[in-house]
Protein backbone atom coordinates (compact mmCIF):
# COMPACT_ATOMS: atom_id res chain seq x y z
CA UNK A 1 0.00 0.00 0.00
CA UNK A 2 1.38 3.30 -0.83
CA UNK A 3 1.16 6.69 0.94
CA UNK A 4 -0.50 7.83 -1.44
CA UNK A 5 -3.69 7.38 0.00
CA UNK A 6 -2.78 8.56 3.68
CA UNK A 7 -3.17 12.03 2.42
CA UNK A 8 -5.96 14.52 2.46
CA UNK A 9 -5.47 14.99 -1.24
CA UNK A 10 -9.28 12.87 -1.73
CA UNK A 11 -11.17 16.05 -0.60
CA UNK A 12 -9.27 18.11 -2.69
CA UNK A 13 -12.10 17.63 -5.80
CA UNK A 14 -14.77 18.33 -3.81
CA UNK A 15 -16.73 21.23 -4.54
CA UNK A 16 -18.01 23.33 -1.58
CA UNK A 17 -17.49 27.42 -0.93
CA UNK A 18 -14.14 26.70 0.93
CA UNK A 19 -12.79 24.67 -2.29
CA UNK A 20 -13.68 27.65 -4.38
CA UNK A 21 -11.62 29.65 -2.76
CA UNK A 22 -8.31 30.86 -4.16
CA UNK A 23 -5.40 29.73 -2.43
CA UNK A 24 -3.61 32.25 -1.74
CA UNK A 25 -6.57 33.59 0.08
CA UNK A 26 -6.91 30.35 2.02
CA UNK A 27 -3.21 30.06 2.91
CA UNK A 28 -3.39 34.07 4.11
CA UNK A 29 -6.25 32.75 6.41
CA UNK A 30 -4.44 29.68 8.26
CA UNK A 31 -1.91 31.79 8.38
CA UNK A 32 -3.60 34.22 10.36
CA UNK A 33 -5.19 31.91 12.19
CA UNK A 34 -2.42 30.20 13.50
CA UNK A 35 -1.19 33.56 14.61
CA UNK A 36 -3.95 33.98 16.43
CA UNK A 37 -3.77 31.09 18.31
CA UNK A 38 -0.64 32.18 19.13
CA UNK A 39 -0.64 35.64 20.06
CA UNK A 40 -3.76 34.89 22.76
CA UNK A 41 -2.52 34.53 26.13
CA UNK A 42 -3.08 30.99 28.24
CA UNK A 43 -6.22 30.61 30.06
CA UNK A 44 -8.60 32.48 27.34
CA UNK A 45 -11.33 30.26 27.06
CA UNK A 46 -13.77 32.45 25.72
CA UNK A 47 -11.54 33.28 23.00
CA UNK A 48 -10.55 30.08 22.62
CA UNK A 49 -13.97 28.50 21.94
CA UNK A 50 -14.53 31.07 19.98
CA UNK A 51 -11.79 30.25 16.96
CA UNK A 52 -12.65 26.77 17.76
CA UNK A 53 -15.87 27.45 16.36
CA UNK A 54 -14.93 29.59 13.67
CA UNK A 55 -12.58 26.57 11.98
CA UNK A 56 -15.09 24.36 12.73
CA UNK A 57 -18.02 26.22 11.06
CA UNK A 58 -15.21 26.49 8.05
CA UNK A 59 -14.81 22.41 8.06
CA UNK A 60 -18.58 21.91 7.94
CA UNK A 61 -18.70 24.75 5.05
CA UNK A 62 -16.02 22.39 3.27
CA UNK A 63 -17.87 19.38 3.83
CA UNK A 64 -15.30 17.01 4.82
CA UNK A 65 -16.06 15.77 7.66
CA UNK A 66 -15.37 17.83 11.17
CA UNK A 67 -14.90 13.82 12.55
CA UNK A 68 -11.67 13.37 10.27
CA UNK A 69 -10.24 16.70 11.04
CA UNK A 70 -10.74 15.67 14.73
CA UNK A 71 -8.90 12.68 14.46
CA UNK A 72 -6.17 13.92 11.63
CA UNK A 73 -5.22 16.30 14.54
CA UNK A 74 -4.21 13.97 17.34
CA UNK A 75 -1.07 13.78 15.18
CA UNK A 76 0.48 16.46 17.02
CA UNK A 77 -0.53 14.94 20.67
CA UNK A 78 2.66 12.65 21.37
CA UNK A 79 4.45 16.64 21.72
CA UNK A 80 1.70 17.15 24.78
CA UNK A 81 3.72 15.06 26.60
CA UNK A 82 6.49 17.53 26.95
CA UNK A 83 4.26 20.14 27.74
CA UNK A 84 2.56 18.55 30.33
CA UNK A 85 5.97 19.24 32.62
CA UNK A 86 4.11 22.82 32.18
CA UNK A 87 1.91 22.08 35.20
CA UNK A 88 5.18 21.82 37.63
CA UNK A 89 7.14 24.80 36.09
CA UNK A 90 4.69 27.64 36.47
CA UNK A 91 4.66 29.44 39.81
CA UNK A 92 0.86 29.53 41.20
CA UNK A 93 -1.55 28.63 43.34
CA UNK A 94 -0.41 25.11 44.67
CA UNK A 95 -3.29 21.95 43.50
CA UNK A 96 -1.59 18.99 44.56
CA UNK A 97 1.91 17.70 44.98
CA UNK A 98 3.54 14.52 43.60
CA UNK A 99 6.30 12.39 44.32
CA UNK A 100 8.60 10.50 42.13
CA UNK A 101 11.58 9.17 43.17
CA UNK A 102 13.91 11.87 44.50
CA UNK A 103 11.76 14.82 43.33
CA UNK A 104 9.32 16.44 45.03
CA UNK A 105 6.69 17.99 42.42
CA UNK A 106 4.13 21.04 43.00
CA UNK A 107 0.94 21.12 40.08
CA UNK A 108 0.42 25.18 40.37
CA UNK A 109 -3.35 25.96 38.84
CA UNK A 110 -1.54 28.64 36.70
CA UNK A 111 0.83 25.68 35.32
CA UNK A 112 -2.24 23.38 34.65
CA UNK A 113 -4.01 25.95 32.93
CA UNK A 114 -0.98 26.92 30.91
CA UNK A 115 -0.81 23.13 29.35
CA UNK A 116 -4.21 22.74 28.52
CA UNK A 117 -4.01 25.76 26.89
CA UNK A 118 -0.88 24.91 25.06
CA UNK A 119 -2.77 21.49 23.87
CA UNK A 120 -5.77 23.03 22.66
CA UNK A 121 -3.82 26.13 20.60
CA UNK A 122 -1.58 22.84 19.26
CA UNK A 123 -4.60 21.02 18.20
CA UNK A 124 -6.47 24.07 17.10
CA UNK A 125 -3.36 25.06 14.60
CA UNK A 126 -3.22 21.07 13.29
CA UNK A 127 -6.51 21.19 12.16
CA UNK A 128 -6.49 24.94 10.36
CA UNK A 129 -3.27 23.15 8.39
CA UNK A 130 -5.52 20.12 7.53
CA UNK A 131 -8.27 22.36 6.29
CA UNK A 132 -5.60 24.14 4.21
CA UNK A 133 -5.01 21.38 2.58
CA UNK A 134 -8.09 19.30 2.04
CA UNK A 135 -9.40 21.91 0.37
CA UNK A 136 -7.15 23.14 -1.88
CA UNK A 137 -4.47 21.55 -4.58
CA UNK A 138 -0.96 21.43 -3.45
CA UNK A 139 -0.03 22.80 -6.84
CA UNK A 140 -2.52 25.96 -6.30
CA UNK A 141 -0.58 26.43 -2.27
CA UNK A 142 2.61 26.38 -4.59
CA UNK A 143 1.13 29.33 -7.11
CA UNK A 144 0.44 30.97 -4.17
CA UNK A 145 4.11 30.68 -2.00
CA UNK A 146 5.11 32.18 -5.44
CA UNK A 147 2.53 34.97 -5.33
CA UNK A 148 3.83 35.79 -2.08
CA UNK A 149 7.44 36.30 -3.27
CA UNK A 150 8.73 33.27 -2.25
CA UNK A 151 12.41 32.47 -4.42
CA UNK A 152 11.47 30.84 -7.79
CA UNK A 153 14.08 28.68 -7.24
CA UNK A 154 12.77 27.73 -3.77
CA UNK A 155 9.02 26.83 -4.64
CA UNK A 156 10.42 25.03 -7.89
CA UNK A 157 12.33 22.42 -6.22
CA UNK A 158 9.12 22.14 -3.80
CA UNK A 159 7.30 21.85 -6.85
CA UNK A 160 9.54 18.83 -8.27
CA UNK A 161 9.38 16.97 -4.79
CA UNK A 162 6.05 17.05 -4.20
CA UNK A 163 5.40 15.88 -7.88
CA UNK A 164 7.99 13.19 -7.11
CA UNK A 165 7.59 12.56 -3.22
CA UNK A 166 5.14 9.21 -3.80
CA UNK A 167 6.60 7.53 -6.59
CA UNK A 168 9.95 7.28 -4.82
CA UNK A 169 7.99 6.54 -1.29
CA UNK A 170 6.61 3.47 -3.35
CA UNK A 171 10.25 2.97 -4.48
CA UNK A 172 11.11 2.26 -0.90
CA UNK A 173 8.17 0.54 -0.35
CA UNK A 174 8.94 -1.74 -2.53
CA UNK A 175 12.05 -2.30 -1.64
CA UNK A 176 10.84 -2.64 2.07
CA UNK A 177 8.35 -5.26 0.90
CA UNK A 178 11.43 -6.84 -1.14
CA UNK A 179 13.52 -6.90 2.15
CA UNK A 180 10.38 -8.94 3.56
CA UNK A 181 10.11 -11.18 1.07
CA UNK A 182 13.79 -12.12 1.59
CA UNK A 183 13.94 -12.04 5.68
CA UNK A 184 12.95 -15.47 6.68
CA UNK A 185 13.03 -16.61 10.16
CA UNK A 186 11.77 -19.45 12.40
CA UNK A 187 8.11 -18.15 14.00
CA UNK A 188 8.60 -16.26 16.98
CA UNK A 189 12.02 -15.41 16.54
CA UNK A 190 13.46 -12.23 14.96
CA UNK A 191 15.42 -12.94 11.58
CA UNK A 192 18.51 -11.21 10.27
CA UNK A 193 21.92 -10.24 12.19
CA UNK A 194 22.92 -7.93 14.90
CA UNK A 195 21.62 -4.32 14.75
CA UNK A 196 24.73 -2.95 12.67
CA UNK A 197 24.19 -5.29 10.31
CA UNK A 198 20.47 -4.16 10.18
CA UNK A 199 21.43 -1.09 9.77
CA UNK A 200 23.58 -1.54 7.10
CA UNK A 201 21.04 -3.47 5.39
CA UNK A 202 19.00 -0.38 5.40
CA UNK A 203 22.08 2.27 4.48
CA UNK A 204 22.34 0.34 1.26
CA UNK A 205 18.97 0.34 0.66
CA UNK A 206 19.09 4.02 1.27
CA UNK A 207 22.06 4.50 -1.41
CA UNK A 208 20.59 2.64 -4.16
CA UNK A 209 17.36 4.99 -3.52
CA UNK A 210 20.04 7.29 -3.83
CA UNK A 211 21.06 6.14 -7.20
CA UNK A 212 17.55 5.04 -8.59
CA UNK A 213 16.69 9.28 -7.28
CA UNK A 214 19.78 10.35 -8.95
CA UNK A 215 19.43 8.92 -12.08
CA UNK A 216 15.51 9.36 -12.82
CA UNK A 217 16.22 13.10 -11.94
CA UNK A 218 18.36 12.89 -15.19
CA UNK A 219 15.70 11.17 -17.01
CA UNK A 220 13.21 13.47 -15.77
CA UNK A 221 15.45 16.76 -16.82
CA UNK A 222 15.83 15.38 -20.84
CA UNK A 223 12.25 14.61 -21.17
CA UNK A 224 11.50 18.11 -19.57
CA UNK A 225 14.19 19.78 -22.12
CA UNK A 226 12.73 18.01 -25.63
CA UNK A 227 9.31 19.26 -24.05
CA UNK A 228 10.89 22.80 -24.12
CA UNK A 229 11.74 23.30 -20.50
CA UNK A 230 13.79 25.85 -19.82
CA UNK A 231 14.25 26.44 -16.54
CA UNK A 232 10.88 27.76 -15.68
CA UNK A 233 7.52 26.12 -14.64
CA UNK A 234 5.08 28.18 -16.49
CA UNK A 235 1.90 28.49 -15.51
CA UNK A 236 -1.28 30.26 -17.31
CA UNK A 237 -3.16 30.37 -13.86
CA UNK A 238 -2.76 33.70 -12.45
CA UNK A 239 -6.20 35.19 -11.58
CA UNK A 240 -6.87 38.51 -9.40
CA UNK A 241 -8.90 37.53 -6.77
CA UNK A 242 -12.72 38.33 -6.73
CA UNK A 243 -15.05 39.82 -4.88
CA UNK A 244 -15.92 36.75 -3.02
CA UNK A 245 -11.98 36.34 -2.08
CA UNK A 246 -11.69 39.38 -1.00
CA UNK A 247 -14.50 39.27 1.75
CA UNK A 248 -13.79 36.16 2.83
CA UNK A 249 -10.31 37.21 3.57
CA UNK A 250 -11.52 40.41 5.25
CA UNK A 251 -14.12 39.07 7.10
CA UNK A 252 -12.12 35.97 8.48
CA UNK A 253 -9.05 38.36 9.37
CA UNK A 254 -11.36 40.71 10.85
CA UNK A 255 -13.31 38.34 13.05
CA UNK A 256 -9.63 37.07 14.49
CA UNK A 257 -8.36 40.31 14.92
CA UNK A 258 -11.73 41.08 17.47
CA UNK A 259 -11.14 37.78 19.06
CA UNK A 260 -7.64 38.36 19.95
CA UNK A 261 -8.79 42.27 20.37
CA UNK A 262 -11.71 41.19 22.89
CA UNK A 263 -9.10 38.47 24.78
CA UNK A 264 -6.66 41.38 25.67
CA UNK A 265 -8.89 43.94 26.35
CA UNK A 266 -11.36 42.40 28.52
CA UNK B 1 2.51 1.09 7.27
CA UNK B 2 1.11 4.98 7.63
CA UNK B 3 1.01 4.54 10.88
CA UNK B 4 4.51 3.01 11.45
CA UNK B 5 5.88 5.98 9.08
CA UNK B 6 4.20 8.72 11.20
CA UNK B 7 4.94 6.85 15.07
CA UNK B 8 8.48 7.15 13.42
CA UNK B 9 8.50 10.52 12.38
CA UNK B 10 6.85 11.69 16.12
CA UNK B 11 9.22 9.98 18.18
CA UNK B 12 11.96 13.15 15.75
CA UNK B 13 12.15 16.51 16.39
CA UNK B 14 8.84 17.80 14.58
CA UNK B 15 7.81 20.70 16.94
CA UNK B 16 3.93 21.38 16.91
CA UNK B 17 2.33 24.78 16.61
CA UNK B 18 1.73 25.85 20.04
CA UNK B 19 4.56 24.62 22.03
CA UNK B 20 7.13 27.50 21.21
CA UNK B 21 6.16 31.11 22.36
CA UNK B 22 5.66 33.61 19.30
CA UNK B 23 8.50 35.26 19.81
CA UNK B 24 10.71 32.27 19.42
CA UNK B 25 9.01 30.67 16.70
CA UNK B 26 9.35 34.04 15.02
CA UNK B 27 13.26 34.16 16.11
CA UNK B 28 13.63 31.01 14.60
CA UNK B 29 12.06 32.02 11.71
CA UNK B 30 14.20 35.05 10.84
CA UNK B 31 17.20 32.73 11.22
CA UNK B 32 15.95 30.18 9.09
CA UNK B 33 14.66 32.89 5.95
CA UNK B 34 18.61 34.45 6.48
CA UNK B 35 20.04 30.59 5.83
CA UNK B 36 17.85 29.68 3.24
CA UNK B 37 18.71 33.00 1.33
CA UNK B 38 22.62 32.69 2.10
CA UNK B 39 21.95 29.07 0.06
CA UNK B 40 20.15 30.17 -2.73
CA UNK B 41 22.56 32.72 -3.51
CA UNK B 42 25.18 29.92 -2.84
CA UNK B 43 23.72 27.78 -4.91
CA UNK B 44 22.84 30.37 -6.98
CA UNK B 45 25.52 29.72 -9.81
CA UNK B 46 25.47 26.40 -10.16
CA UNK B 47 21.74 26.23 -9.66
CA UNK B 48 20.71 26.25 -13.38
CA UNK B 49 17.59 24.95 -15.14
CA UNK B 50 19.21 21.42 -14.80
CA UNK B 51 19.60 21.84 -10.98
CA UNK B 52 15.92 22.27 -10.05
CA UNK B 53 14.77 18.72 -11.29
CA UNK B 54 18.06 17.23 -9.44
CA UNK B 55 17.07 19.16 -6.07
CA UNK B 56 13.69 18.57 -6.39
CA UNK B 57 14.09 14.70 -6.66
CA UNK B 58 16.49 14.40 -3.79
CA UNK B 59 14.18 16.56 -1.88
CA UNK B 60 11.94 13.56 -2.71
CA UNK B 61 14.50 11.26 -1.73
CA UNK B 62 15.16 12.24 1.48
CA UNK B 63 11.57 11.87 2.28
CA UNK B 64 11.46 8.65 0.65
CA UNK B 65 14.84 7.63 2.80
CA UNK B 66 13.09 8.61 6.49
CA UNK B 67 10.32 5.65 5.80
CA UNK B 68 13.53 2.98 5.38
CA UNK B 69 13.56 2.00 8.91
CA UNK B 70 14.73 -0.68 10.95
CA UNK B 71 14.08 -2.91 14.12
CA UNK B 72 15.89 -2.03 16.54
CA UNK B 73 14.83 -3.36 20.14
CA UNK B 74 11.56 -3.50 21.52
CA UNK B 75 9.78 -2.81 19.03
CA UNK B 76 11.19 0.25 17.99
CA UNK B 77 12.52 1.00 14.99
CA UNK B 78 15.68 3.03 13.37
CA UNK B 79 15.76 5.15 10.62
CA UNK B 80 17.47 8.11 8.81
CA UNK B 81 17.17 12.35 9.72
CA UNK B 82 19.01 12.77 6.50
CA UNK B 83 20.51 16.12 6.75
CA UNK B 84 24.07 15.15 7.13
CA UNK B 85 23.78 12.21 4.43
CA UNK B 86 22.41 15.25 2.25
CA UNK B 87 25.13 17.68 2.82
CA UNK B 88 27.61 15.16 2.09
CA UNK B 89 26.32 13.91 -1.18
CA UNK B 90 24.85 17.47 -2.29
CA UNK B 91 27.06 19.87 -1.03
CA UNK B 92 26.48 22.04 2.58
CA UNK B 93 24.23 24.66 1.25
CA UNK B 94 22.51 22.38 -1.47
CA UNK B 95 21.95 19.72 1.31
CA UNK B 96 19.90 22.84 3.25
CA UNK B 97 17.60 23.68 0.17
CA UNK B 98 17.01 19.99 0.19
CA UNK B 99 16.43 19.13 3.60
CA UNK B 100 14.30 22.92 3.82
CA UNK B 101 11.92 21.53 1.27
CA UNK B 102 11.69 18.21 2.95
CA UNK B 103 10.68 19.74 6.46
CA UNK B 104 8.21 22.17 4.93
CA UNK B 105 6.32 19.70 2.69
CA UNK B 106 6.27 17.31 5.81
CA UNK B 107 4.49 20.14 7.53
CA UNK B 108 2.53 21.14 4.87
CA UNK B 109 1.19 18.00 3.75
CA UNK B 110 1.35 15.71 6.60
CA UNK B 111 1.34 17.95 9.56
CA UNK B 112 4.42 16.64 10.67
CA UNK B 113 5.39 20.16 12.57
CA UNK B 114 3.41 23.24 12.56
CA UNK B 115 3.59 26.01 10.45
CA UNK B 116 4.50 28.76 12.84
CA UNK B 117 6.85 26.27 14.36
CA UNK B 118 8.06 25.69 10.93
CA UNK B 119 11.02 28.04 11.29
CA UNK B 120 12.35 26.31 14.25
CA UNK B 121 12.21 22.68 12.05
CA UNK B 122 13.94 23.76 9.39
CA UNK B 123 16.79 25.36 11.41
CA UNK B 124 17.00 22.32 13.67
CA UNK B 125 16.40 19.28 11.24
CA UNK B 126 17.71 21.02 7.94
CA UNK B 127 20.33 24.26 8.60
CA UNK B 128 21.96 22.67 11.57
CA UNK B 129 22.40 19.13 11.05
CA UNK B 130 23.41 19.92 7.23
CA UNK B 131 25.89 22.68 8.17
CA UNK B 132 27.32 20.57 11.35
CA UNK B 133 27.32 17.02 8.75
CA UNK B 134 29.63 19.29 5.81
CA UNK B 135 31.38 21.32 8.34
CA UNK B 136 32.95 18.53 10.87
CA UNK B 137 32.33 15.96 7.99
CA UNK B 138 34.66 17.48 5.64
CA UNK B 139 37.77 18.11 7.45
CA UNK B 140 37.40 14.75 9.32
CA UNK B 141 37.45 12.54 5.91
CA UNK B 142 40.47 15.24 4.83
CA UNK B 143 42.25 14.06 8.01
CA UNK B 144 41.81 10.57 7.30
CA UNK B 145 42.79 10.80 3.67
CA UNK B 146 40.00 8.91 2.28
CA UNK B 147 40.36 5.14 3.77
CA UNK B 148 37.42 3.05 4.69
CA UNK B 149 37.52 2.92 8.15
CA UNK B 150 37.89 6.81 7.80
CA UNK B 151 35.01 6.75 6.27
CA UNK B 152 33.10 4.98 8.58
CA UNK B 153 33.95 6.65 11.42
CA UNK B 154 34.01 10.36 10.48
CA UNK B 155 30.05 9.36 8.63
CA UNK B 156 28.87 7.47 11.53
CA UNK B 157 30.32 10.48 14.31
CA UNK B 158 29.04 13.51 12.32
CA UNK B 159 25.96 11.89 11.59
CA UNK B 160 25.39 11.48 15.08
CA UNK B 161 26.34 14.95 15.97
CA UNK B 162 24.01 16.46 13.61
CA UNK B 163 21.56 14.23 14.99
CA UNK B 164 22.10 15.47 18.58
CA UNK B 165 23.17 18.93 17.55
CA UNK B 166 19.38 18.79 16.44
CA UNK B 167 17.95 17.43 19.63
CA UNK B 168 19.97 19.89 21.40
CA UNK B 169 18.32 22.94 19.76
CA UNK B 170 14.88 21.54 20.00
CA UNK B 171 15.37 21.65 23.53
CA UNK B 172 16.91 25.07 23.84
CA UNK B 173 13.68 26.46 21.69
CA UNK B 174 11.60 24.15 24.36
CA UNK B 175 13.19 26.48 27.41
CA UNK B 176 13.15 29.26 25.97
CA UNK B 177 9.17 28.93 25.62
CA UNK B 178 8.96 27.76 28.95
CA UNK B 179 9.48 24.31 29.43
CA UNK B 180 12.04 23.33 32.18
CA UNK B 181 15.13 22.67 31.12
CA UNK B 182 15.68 19.87 33.29
CA UNK B 183 12.50 18.41 31.49
CA UNK B 184 12.98 19.04 28.29
CA UNK B 185 16.73 18.52 27.89
CA UNK B 186 17.61 14.71 29.53
CA UNK B 187 14.75 12.72 27.66
CA UNK B 188 15.55 14.64 24.60
CA UNK B 189 19.03 14.11 24.59
CA UNK B 190 18.71 10.73 25.48
CA UNK B 191 16.92 9.17 23.19
CA UNK B 192 18.71 11.13 20.33
CA UNK B 193 21.63 9.74 21.79
CA UNK B 194 20.71 6.33 20.53
CA UNK B 195 18.69 7.70 17.44
CA UNK B 196 22.16 9.18 16.40
CA UNK B 197 23.77 5.36 16.76
CA UNK B 198 21.13 4.39 13.78
CA UNK B 199 21.74 7.23 11.72
CA UNK B 200 25.50 7.22 12.21
CA UNK B 201 25.18 3.71 10.96
CA UNK B 202 22.80 4.09 8.02
CA UNK B 203 24.70 7.04 6.79
CA UNK B 204 27.64 5.72 6.96
CA UNK B 205 26.36 2.66 5.07
CA UNK B 206 24.70 5.08 2.53
CA UNK B 207 28.17 6.39 1.66
CA UNK B 208 30.07 3.93 1.08
CA UNK B 209 27.88 2.13 -0.91
CA UNK B 210 27.41 5.12 -2.81
CA UNK B 211 31.02 5.66 -3.55
CA UNK B 212 31.61 2.08 -4.53
CA UNK B 213 28.88 2.25 -7.03
CA UNK B 214 28.76 5.66 -8.58
CA UNK B 215 31.61 7.59 -7.40
CA UNK B 216 31.23 10.07 -10.22
CA UNK B 217 27.89 11.09 -8.42
CA UNK B 218 28.55 12.37 -5.53
CA UNK B 219 31.43 15.75 -6.65
CA UNK B 220 31.70 17.06 -2.77
CA UNK B 221 33.34 13.84 -1.55
CA UNK B 222 35.40 13.32 -4.67
CA UNK B 223 39.27 13.58 -3.36
CA UNK B 224 38.15 12.89 -0.39
CA UNK B 225 36.87 9.31 -0.41
CA UNK B 226 37.71 7.12 -3.59
CA UNK B 227 36.56 3.48 -4.18
CA UNK B 228 40.32 2.98 -4.08
CA UNK B 229 40.07 4.24 -0.58
CA UNK B 230 37.17 1.70 0.34
CA UNK B 231 39.68 -1.46 -0.86
CA UNK B 232 42.53 -0.63 1.47
CA UNK B 233 42.15 -2.30 4.29
CA UNK B 234 42.08 -0.64 7.71
CA UNK B 235 45.69 0.06 9.27
CA UNK B 236 47.55 0.91 12.57
CA UNK B 237 45.65 4.32 12.54
CA UNK B 238 43.06 2.63 12.92
CA UNK B 239 43.51 2.88 16.70
CA UNK B 240 43.91 6.51 16.73
CA UNK B 241 40.61 7.20 14.72
CA UNK B 242 38.78 5.08 17.67
CA UNK B 243 40.46 7.16 20.15
CA UNK B 244 39.29 10.73 18.29
CA UNK B 245 35.46 8.91 17.84
CA UNK B 246 35.80 7.90 21.90
CA UNK B 247 36.55 11.78 22.72
CA UNK B 248 33.94 13.10 20.85
CA UNK B 249 31.45 10.82 22.71
CA UNK B 250 33.05 11.93 25.30
CA UNK B 251 32.65 15.30 25.00
CA UNK B 252 29.09 14.54 23.87
CA UNK B 253 28.20 12.91 27.02
CA UNK B 254 29.84 15.96 29.01
CA UNK B 255 27.83 18.28 27.65
CA UNK B 256 24.56 16.27 27.75
CA UNK B 257 25.21 15.91 31.54
CA UNK B 258 24.91 19.27 32.95
CA UNK B 259 22.06 19.81 31.00
CA UNK B 260 20.97 16.73 32.40
CA UNK B 261 19.76 17.54 35.95
CA UNK B 262 19.02 21.10 37.42
CA UNK B 263 19.14 19.26 40.83
CA UNK B 264 22.49 19.49 42.46
CA UNK B 265 24.40 16.22 41.12
CA UNK B 266 25.48 13.22 43.35
CA UNK B 267 28.49 14.82 45.10
CA UNK B 268 27.10 18.12 45.27
CA UNK B 269 24.30 17.12 47.06
CA UNK B 270 26.46 15.22 49.87
CA UNK B 271 28.15 17.96 50.48
CA UNK B 272 25.26 20.39 51.00
CA UNK B 273 24.37 17.62 53.53
CA UNK B 274 27.38 17.40 54.83
CA UNK B 275 27.88 21.10 55.05
CA UNK B 276 31.13 21.04 53.39
CA UNK B 277 30.00 22.55 50.11
CA UNK B 278 31.21 25.96 51.42
CA UNK B 279 34.86 24.70 51.65
CA UNK B 280 35.58 23.51 48.51
CA UNK B 281 36.69 26.53 46.10
CA UNK B 282 35.80 26.60 42.28
CA UNK B 283 39.33 25.63 39.63
CA UNK B 284 40.85 28.57 39.09
CA UNK B 285 40.17 27.49 35.28
CA UNK B 286 36.59 26.90 35.37
CA UNK B 287 35.53 28.66 32.06
CA UNK B 288 32.18 27.99 32.75
CA UNK B 289 31.50 27.24 36.84
CA UNK B 290 28.83 25.20 37.48
CA UNK B 291 28.20 24.87 33.28
CA UNK B 292 26.66 28.26 34.29
CA UNK B 293 27.97 31.55 32.68
CA UNK B 294 28.75 33.80 35.38
CA UNK B 295 26.27 36.86 35.19
CA UNK B 296 23.85 35.36 33.53
CA UNK B 297 20.83 32.85 35.87
CA UNK B 298 18.95 30.29 34.97
CA UNK B 299 18.63 28.00 31.75
CA UNK B 300 19.66 30.75 29.48
CA UNK B 301 23.15 30.21 31.00
CA UNK B 302 22.86 26.62 31.03
CA UNK B 303 21.59 27.09 27.19
CA UNK B 304 24.52 28.85 26.06
CA UNK B 305 27.15 26.97 28.24
CA UNK B 306 25.84 24.61 26.14
CA UNK B 307 25.83 26.19 22.72
CA UNK B 308 29.45 27.18 23.46
CA UNK B 309 30.18 23.78 24.27
CA UNK B 310 29.46 22.63 20.67
CA UNK B 311 31.40 25.70 19.36
CA UNK B 312 34.46 24.08 20.82
CA UNK B 313 34.01 20.78 19.84
CA UNK B 314 34.36 22.65 16.08
CA UNK B 315 37.13 24.41 17.00
CA UNK B 316 38.73 21.41 18.36
CA UNK B 317 37.85 19.26 15.10
CA UNK B 318 38.76 22.24 13.03
CA UNK B 319 41.96 22.57 14.76
CA UNK B 320 43.33 18.98 14.64
CA UNK B 321 42.14 19.25 10.65
CA UNK B 322 44.62 22.17 10.55
CA UNK B 323 47.29 20.91 12.96
CA UNK B 324 47.74 17.62 10.77
CA UNK B 325 47.26 19.26 7.08
CA UNK B 326 50.01 21.47 8.26
CA UNK B 327 52.61 18.55 9.18
CA UNK B 328 51.86 16.64 6.38
CA UNK B 329 52.34 19.74 4.41
CA UNK B 330 49.22 18.97 2.24
CA UNK B 331 47.97 21.21 -0.42
CA UNK B 332 44.68 22.70 0.40
CA UNK B 333 41.64 20.33 -0.66
CA UNK B 334 43.76 17.94 -2.00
Amino acid sequence: MSLTSSTLERYVDRISPVHALDARVKVLMTLGYILTLAFLPNGEWAALAGLAGLLWWGVWQARIGLGLVLRRAFVALPFALVAVSLVFARPGAPLFDLTIGPWQLTASDAGLIAFISVVIKSWLSVQAALMLIATTQVVDVFLALRAFRLPTVLVAVMAFAYRYLFVLIDEASRMLRARECRSAAHHGRRGGGSIGWRAAVVGQMVGTLFLRSYERSERIYVAMLSRGYRGEVRTLDTQPLDSRDRGTLIGVLATLALIIYAALVW
Amino acid sequence: MESQWLDGLALGLHIPDGFLTTPVALAWWVLTVVAIAVAVRRTGSELDERQVPLMGVMAAFIFAAQMLNFPVLGGTSGHLLGGALAALLLGPWSGVLVMAVVVGLQALLFQDGGLLAMGANIFNMGVATALVGYGAGMPLLRLFGGRSWGLAIVGFVVAWLSVMVAALLTSVQLVLSGVPAAVAFPPMLFVHTFIGIGEGLITFAAIAFIIATRPDLVKSLAGVVSPAGLERRAGGGLIGGVTVVGLLFAVGAALASPLASGDPDGLERVAEDQGFLGRASDAPYAILPDYTIPGIDGSISTILSGVIGVALVFVLIYGITQAVRARRGDAPNA
